[in-house]
């Protein structure tokens, strides 16, 4: 670590479920893995989308067992260390537990970012594991900066040793982001480091982690062709070169990662995130960024605009894991039409 | 067995309240409203704390010495609201059974089995010690049961979205507790084969009204009709003593999708409004354990005065 200027956790295995339906493969794993381990990528992480514990048809069902994709993952790590995701609330302890048995070394545990205080227990579990610790403030973008470094205080004092500011939603806008990273190293710098993860809604993904190292930020998550919830993550190998450019050091093989993303990634992927109406609308109204495939999927289902149920589900301030809130939108929607969806439904039966 | 037949019992159950917190004080104020029991006592360790002054105020005898004044009456209750911790309750269930006192435990201890009162109080009416399980459970489990009695319920989700106001620190402190508590009942009461829940905090100004979303895996051609209809009527049923209670959209089937291992798909979605006694109206995860809880004991108390009229 002392060696590089800020450390990046590649979270196509994690953010990147999203958008593979939480489909990955034990061999699309354990390319994966080789591919960044080869590249320098100093962490990567591994999880369903919604953290340990997150296969429900809330979110979908991991085709693989997730343990089993740490552990594989872990078995083919050489130099990165394997982190997990755990939103309190979805998976427990004992996932946290037993990820830590398959492998895993880094607890990142996420709340939504007024919420810090449900994930106490589990930072004090996660040290008595030997575990890493990681905090993950959600919607980061729908608090002011003070408001956020209070709750990464919270964290901290919980035994976290990073804590994230998380633009869910794609939302931040350049200062915005960079405002809320100054704000918690302002608030936890002496204690621990502050991170920040970036997604692509607005297309700043990459320009805010750039300003968010600049404010202080010591960890980066980006997104190996940015396969990721929405529009996308920061890309990790976008990510790799630009800072090699401004001369920040990363530990990471610039055309290593390349060839991780053309030759890995790029080979498996079921939809490549693009910036379009949906996600737009998302970075717009603020909406979790993992909402868009659910809402592609109800709107499907129900014949209802995507967009639609997005601004609904923002005007309602949904927060993330309500997923289960887009189908009730779209039948409210596909009644209001007209067409009573669900008798019919039950007819066809 | 039901519990508003003509010839209403002369005499209300007796009963004890043990907490003067939030649920403690709002179990009260349902409880002053029954015909069936009569909150005698309320508990309480704090001589200053507010639960304990409006329950006087209320007509209740009170203590701040905690549960040795309770086990040392002359006239004990017949029955025990536990509304403290998981930790008090563990300490004092055995003392509370040895005083012959029945107990409806609203703490997550879970010493004696789960009930829903829709459900599968029937079967527990002569426990010594009940337990009502989570606020998520109270709210969904009624449906799992119902989805239930028209086809096999190979697994089945909960999701639980309440307002952040309206989660205790006790919820905040141990939230794996209510997930995996859930998910058990969901099996055990609800007759799932397996059971998860998922409990989300939704800051939101205003507060958002508790939220919950049941989704079960049932065969392909299980008779919709037949399920939809049940859902419906376990929504009266539960009306009943939650006024609040409603489906906020008619209940969706899918059919099976990838990932699903051939299931097809019912969700079920449900607001659950608080009665506003003592909690505000959104805090309806409150609400529903404290009317449950009420609902118990009353039909532990319309027991108890059969067997007592013999």
């Amino acid at each position: 670590m002392s060696d590089l200027d800020v450390r990046i956790t590649d979270t196509t295995l994690r953010d990147g479920s999203h958008a593979m339906s939480h489909r990955f493969t034990e061999e699309q794993v354990r390319a994966t893995v080789r591919a960044l381990d080869d590249a320098g990528v100093p962490v990567v992480e591994v999880s369903h989308g919604d953290g340990l514990g997150g296969s429900s048809f809330n979110w979908g069902f991991s085709l693989v067992d997730e343990r089993r994709l740490i552990a594989a993952a872990a078995e083919e790590a050489r130099h990165a260390r394997i982190a997990v995701l755990l939103l309190p609330g979805v998976g427990t302890l004992d996932d946290l537990r037993a990820a830590a048995d398959s492998g895993a070394l880094i607890a990142r545990l996420a709340t939504h970012c007024t919420e810090a205080d449900i994930a106490i227990q589990h930072f004090g579990i996660a040290r008595d594991l030997g575990l890493e610790t990681v905090g993950f403030l959600m919607l980061s973008h729908s608090v002011p900066p003070d408001a956020l470094a209070a709750q990464a205080r919270i964290m901290v004092d919980a035994g976290a040793q990073c804590v994230y500011v998380v633009d869910s939603a794609g939302a931040l806008i350049l200062g915005e982001a960079a405002d809320r990273v100054a704000a918690l190293v302002a608030e936890v710098g002496g204690e621990a480091q502050v991170g920040y993860h970036g997604h692509q809604n607005l297309s700043l993904g990459v320009a805010n982690s750039v300003l968010a190292y600049e404010a202080g930020a010591r960890q980066v998550d980006g997104s190996t062709r940015g396969l990721g919830a929405g529009a996308g993550n920061a890309p990790t190998e976008v990510l790799a070169t630009v800072l090699e450019r401004l001369g920040v050091r990363t530990g990471i093989s610039v055309p290593l990662m390349l060839d991780a993303a053309e030759d890995v990634v790029a080979g498996y992927l079921r939809r490549h995130p693009v910036i379009d109406r949906g996600s737009i609308a998302m970075g717009y109204a603020g909406v979790y960024s993992s909402f868009l495939l659910h809402a592609d999927v109800a709107a499907e289902r129900y014949r209802v605009s995507a967009y639609d149920i997005l601004m609904e589900a923002g005007r309602r301030s949904a927060v993330g894991g309500q997923e289960d809130m887009l189908i009730e939108i779209a039948a409210a929607l596909a009644a209001e039409r007209g067409d009573d969806a669900a008798p019919v439904e039950a007819g066809r039966a | 067995m039901a519990v508003c037949t003509p010839g209403a019992p002369m005499s209300k159950a007796t009963a004890a309240i043990v907490g003067s917190g939030n649920i403690g004080s709002d179990l009260l104020k349902k409880l002053l409203r029954s015909e069936l029991v009569e909150p005698r006592y309320m508990v309480g360790i704090d001589p200053g704390s507010d639960g304990l002054r409006r329950a006087r105020e209320a007509g209740v005898e009170t203590t701040a010495e905690g549960v040795d004044w309770l086990l040392g009456l002359a006239d004990p209750p017949q029955l025990v609201f536990e509304a403290t911790s998981a930790g008090a309750h563990q300490a004092n269930a055995p003392r509370y059974e040895q005083a012959g006192m029945q107990v409806v435990d609203l703490t997550p201890a879970a010493v004696g089995p789960f009930v829903v009162p829709v459900v599968n109080l029937e079967e527990h009416r002569d426990a010594p010690n009940v337990n009502m399980v989570t606020c998520g459970g109270q709210a969904t489990i009624p449906i799992v049961a119902a989805v239930r009695r028209v086809a096999p319920v190979r697994y089945a989700e909960i999701v639980a979205s309440i307002a952040s106001r309206s989660a205790g620190p006790g919820t905040r402190a141990n939230i794996d507790e209510f997930t995996e508590t859930t998910s058990r009942a969901i099996e055990s009461v609800g007759g799932a084969e397996r059971g998860k829940a998922i409990v989300i905090l939704n800051p939101a100004e205003p507060p958002l009204i508790m939220r919950d979303t049941v989704f079960c895996a049932i065969p392909p051609d299980a008779d919709r009709e037949r399920v939809t209809e049940s859902i419906h009527r376990t929504v009266r049923e539960v009306q009943a003593y939650v006024p609040g209670y409603r489906l906020t959209a008619e209940p969706q089937f899918d059919d099976p999708r990838e990932g699903w291992d051939g299931s097809a798909r019912v969700a079920v979605f449900l607001e659950v409004e608080g009665n506003g006694d003592y909690l505000p109206r959104y805090a309806g995860n409150l609400d529903i354990m404290t009317a449950a809880a009420a609902r118990v004991g009353e039909l532990l108390a319309a027991g108890r005065l059969e067997v007592a009229r013999g």
